[in-house]
């Protein structure tokens, strides 16, 4: 399938429309949606009109936005009016959204295509897609295996060359994650760079939307289209979108990197491998490599389940039944209200709703949830550190290739550690970037993790481009 | 009303106020009282998933406008969420400010000089409000329930005073003062009918000089009357309850007006677990001194001060004018009546039109300009009008705007010439001359009679002093 960058160029100058770009990427969803469940919904009405206003409007010499006819998927967490928002979970099925996510308003702006809405874990809590209500999505590279998640639907959706690019969401790792086990590029994006209005919240203080794309060029692009300031999102930063696509070649000449041994420490020993040779490769073109030690990233994974959990146990609360979406009847409010919760949730989420509940009760809370917040205020100081001797830090983003399906769904402990890797970021609030650096097992890909501070997405994205070349994707 | 000898009661209020801004506390839906249901809403207050909140500044300023007039100090200050769930609550958590409120301490003294303090004031979101029909009348048992979220993300600010008040009618005195401190800034139009104002009153008893009792809480007391019953009732349930052998038992208690009586509503066991942690989607709230500041010079004079100013030019007021002097104050009518007096009316003259005929127009008190109002009691004064007839132009004047000379003149309140005056009266002496007779011997009530015949001859036109002159002049 065609980048999307060369999409907006063809659309721009007339080589191709919007119209046959979203006509090829609905045949290839027709292609395999059935097999790998990626879409929950495809929009076609919606997207036709879309494609043909931008037609139009290149057809009469208007301008139209950088993703100009590019088709692109969406996280089915994201608002969109009229289309049916689910969040996989049977607690919003048929809901339909009054309002637009910022992100959505901003695609619109920049001329891109929303195709559909995307499989995830339901509610984003999971690693696999297993969690959907609406059942998982496969890997298009192996269907036996899990496309990670919670963003696998839209990581799918890129991987299958349905759409050069989609919108996902990162709490923990759920944009990384699937992007590494799809082998596709993930970004998650500073805290508070992209708008989170119109984002269904699961852990507020660590939700992000960002973009998967087959290469670094097309994330820079479409991170720049939904970036920037947002009034209707107190915690969004107050600068416009960041110069991102301008600064994708820049190199890693001059720049310190540090190999972060709390950020491999148990993986397999090919994505050890494979991040050492991306180390080598950021050494081959000019950056200077150190070892870290951040011991504090171990403690990560534990404040990360006290904290998100909490804030999903009181971002949930208002799936009760009385407003909008499933309401299961009983004999007064209270017991219809625990008899939709009881039947709209799915296992996984009632585990972080009972989870975060305690920890936020009265006498355990300084244990918990108190506790959590002291770690991750070491962990902000801690890569505060880190960042005073190296200007990004290198790690595997999953500990392995894709699993198999069921191979964690027993024991969620497991699929917990899936993010080890990834949820250090979210704490802290700053941003990194996973690119596919060779394959493993199956020859399956393999994802390497870029770590930087808020705001250096331009820098991470120059780095994830260095790697791209050196894997093999000039 | 005073409990049995030996034992004082100690109360605590906490006053829930909405604030008067045009928009809601989180997103710009108009605060508006009284619309059609569920009209002035939008995905924020109604907590549609994936809405967010940004505060209002305005709300902001209002709090701190609040906090000044009572001498709080205006703190670095956090929202966290109180989790409970509620149908009338959008989101199933409350917006609202626990360990770091905006205002922290402060005072309010009460016109018998007591100091009540204040332990805060802080900012929170009202919930919608719900209706519950058929069965029981409540939520659990009623056949159906029905919400309005038009009230939902209102700004409310909690007062909460130090347990310092020792009697009902000091309840009643701090409750009517805070009232008049929230009406005077701006912050609330205090019309605890329309639930703009709500208290809690938190009631224990204990014998005089003894630490506190265990205290219950009675919920939503809507009127000051309400305060005042509520809280002597539960007073007296507890030294009774106490004097019988029994415990006061920590709990909520609901106030029913009709029956005059508290009872029960959940025990401290059954008490929620509010679980409260910092509100994520907002950041922290710290006005800087300039923003305080411009509050600050923005802030009008208080009631304690207004009400020495007016008094101060009331020298020897009766018991009567002291409560009008109280509505005057109360109702932030004291302008009119002081530009009046400036203006050479007579004091107790200003006071009673302030009191009577502006507090029945309040609703419409944005139409009278002071001039107005001034000049309106100087005809009276001057005896160009009648009482009665600058009753009417006031009403007037309230009801439509314009000019009191030009209502006065539509009315056809002119005066009647002295001629024209002197004929009618001639004319009723010959007509009672009986009365004439006894007039004449001093009997001066029939004065009233003669100004009664002429006021029914000219359609009350006449100036009753001028036909009391035209009287003494034939005696």
């Amino acid at each position: 399938m065609k980048s999307a960058a060369r999409i907006a160029r063809e659309v721009q100058s007339g080589e191709t429309t919007a119209t046959a770009e979203l006509e090829a990427s609905f045949a290839a969803i027709s292609r395999r949606n059935g097999e790998l469940n990626v879409f929950l919904h495809v929009d076609q009405e919606g997207a036709r009109d879309q494609a043909a206003h931008i037609d139009a409007r290149v057809a009469r010499g208007e301008p139209v936005g950088a993703l100009a006819g590019v088709p692109i998927a969406i996280k089915d967490n994201l608002c969109q009016i009229g289309v049916p928002t689910t969040c996989s979970s049977k607690i919003l099925e048929g809901w339909r959204p009054p309002y637009n996510a910022t992100v959505i308003d901003r695609l619109a702006l920049a001329g891109a295509v929303c195709v559909g809405k995307t499989n995830l874990d339901e509610f984003a809590m999971g690693s696999s897609t297993e969690n959907s209500a609406f059942g998982p999505t496969r890997n298009p590279l192996d269907p036996s295996r899990v496309p990670g998640g919670s963003s696998g639907g839209s990581a799918a959706a890129v991987a299958a060359d349905m759409t050069p690019i989609a919108l996902g969401s990162d709490t923990g790792g759920s944009i990384r994650q699937p992007a590494a086990l799809c082998g596709i590029v993930g970004v998650k994006p500073t805290y508070g760079l992209v708008s989170r209005y119109g984002l269904i919240a699961f852990a507020s203080s660590l939700d992000q939307v960002g973009p998967l794309a087959k290469t670094v060029l097309d994330s820079a692009l479409l991170l720049e289209a939904i970036a920037g300031h947002d009034p209707r999102d107190s915690t969004s930063l107050p600068e416009p979108s960041p110069s991102l696509v301008a600064h994708v070649e820049d190199g890693v000449a001059g720049l310190r990197v540090a190999l972060v041994h709390e950020l491999v420490e148990g993986a397999d020993p090919e994505v050890l491998e494979a991040v050492e040779r991306a180390t080598a490769a950021l050494a081959d073109a000019g950056a200077t490599v150190v070892q870290l030690s951040i011991p504090e990233i171990r403690l990560a994974l534990s404040a990360y389940y006290l904290i998100a959990p909490a804030e999903a146990s009181s971002n949930l609360a208002r799936f009760d039944g009385v407003r909008y979406g499933l309401r299961v009847d009983a004999k007064n409010v209270t017991a219809m209200m625990e008899a939709t919760r009881t039947a709209g949730f799915g296992a996984e989420v009632k585990r972080r709703i009972m989870l975060g509940t305690y920890a936020l009760s009265a006498g355990y809370y300084d244990a918990y949830y108190g506790q959590a917040l002291k770690v991750r205020t070491h962990m902000i100081d801690a890569f505060a550190r880190a960042y005073r001797e190296a200007d990004l830090l290198i790690g595997a983003t999953t500990p392995s290739v894709a699993f198999a399906f069921g191979e964690k769904t027993t024991n969620p402990m497991a699929m917990y550690l899936s993010d080890v890797f990834t949820i250090p970021t979210n704490l802290a609030g700053e941003a990194a970037v996973s690119v596919p650096f060779g394959t493993g097992e199956g020859g399956l890909p393999i994802g390497v993790q870029l770590l930087g501070p808020g705001r250096s997405e331009a820098r991470l994205l120059a780095a994830a481009r260095v790697l791209e070349i050196a894997d093999g994707r000039p | 009303m005073s409990l049995p000898h030996g034992w004082e009661m100690v109360v605590g209020l906490e006053v829930h106020t909405e604030l008067q801004t045009a928009t809601k506390m989180f997103c710009g839906c108009a605060n508006a009282f009284g619309a059609v249901p569920n009209t002035s809403v939008c995905p924020v207050c109604l907590g549609l998933p994936g809405a967010l909140p940004v505060l209002n500044e305005r709300a902001i300023d209002l709090a701190m406008a609040i906090g000044m007039a009572l001498h709080s100090t205006i703190s670095p200050s956090t929202f966290h969420r109180k989790n409970y769930f509620y149908p009338d609550m959008p989101k199933d958590f409350q917006i609202s400010q626990y360990d770091l409120p905006i205002n922290a301490g402060g005072y309010l003294d009460l016109p018998d000089s007591t100091r009540v303090t204040i332990e805060r004031a802080h900012l929170e979101e009202d919930t919608g409000k719900s209706t519950h029909l058929g069965g029981s009348g409540r939520i659990h048992g009623a056949d159906r329930s029905l919400v309005d979220y038009n009230r939902s993300g209102v700004p409310l600010v909690e007062i909460v005073s130090g347990p310092d008040i020792r009697s009902s009618t000091q309840a009643r005195l701090y409750a009517s003062e805070l009232r008049a401190i929230l009406v005077a800034t701006g912050a609330s139009d205090g019309r605890m009918e329309e639930g703009s104002m709500r208290i809690d009153a938190n009631v224990s008893v204990r014998h005089a000089d003894e630490p506190f009792g265990t205290r219950c809480e009675i919920k939503n007391l809507n009127s000051l009357r309400s305060l005042q019953r509520a809280i002597d009732y539960e007073a007296l349930r507890q030294v009774e309850l106490l004097e019988g052998g029994g415990r006061v038992r920590q709990e909520t208690r609901h106030w029913d007006e009709n029956l005059g009586a508290t009872s029960t509503m959940r025990t401290k066991e059954e008490a929620e677990d509010y679980r409260y942690f910092r509100e994520p989607d907002l950041v922290d709230l710290a006005p800087d001194i300039a923003w305080q500041d411009r509050v600050r010079a923005g802030l009008p004079p208080m009631p304690a001060e207004r009400r020495a100013t007016l008094s101060a030019r009331l020298v020897g007021a009766n018991d009567a004018q002291l409560d009008a002097l109280e509505v005057v104050i109360d109702l932030g009518l004291d302008p009119f009546v002081h530009h009046a007096i400036d203006a050479g009316v007579d004091p107790g003259l200003a006071l009673a039109r302030g009191a009577n005929e502006l507090a029945a127009g309040l609703e419409d008190i944005a139409r009278l300009n002071r001039d107005a109002f001034s000049a309106t009691l100087l005809m009276e004064q001057r005896g160009e009008l009648s009482s009665t007839q600058a009753k009417t132009v006031l009403g007037e004047l309230l009801a439509h705007g314009g000019e009191p000379g030009t209502v006065a003149a539509a009315k056809g309140f002119e005066q009647l010439s002295a001629d024209t005056l002197g004929t009618t009266v001639a004319e009723l002496l010959a007509q009672f001359p009986s009365e004439w007779e006894r007039y004449r011997d001093g009997d001066e009530k029939l004065a009233q009679f003669f100004i009664g015949q002429v006021m029914r001859i000219t359609n009350g036109q006449a100036n009753g002093k001028a036909v009391v002159a035209e009287l003494r002049a034939r005696r």
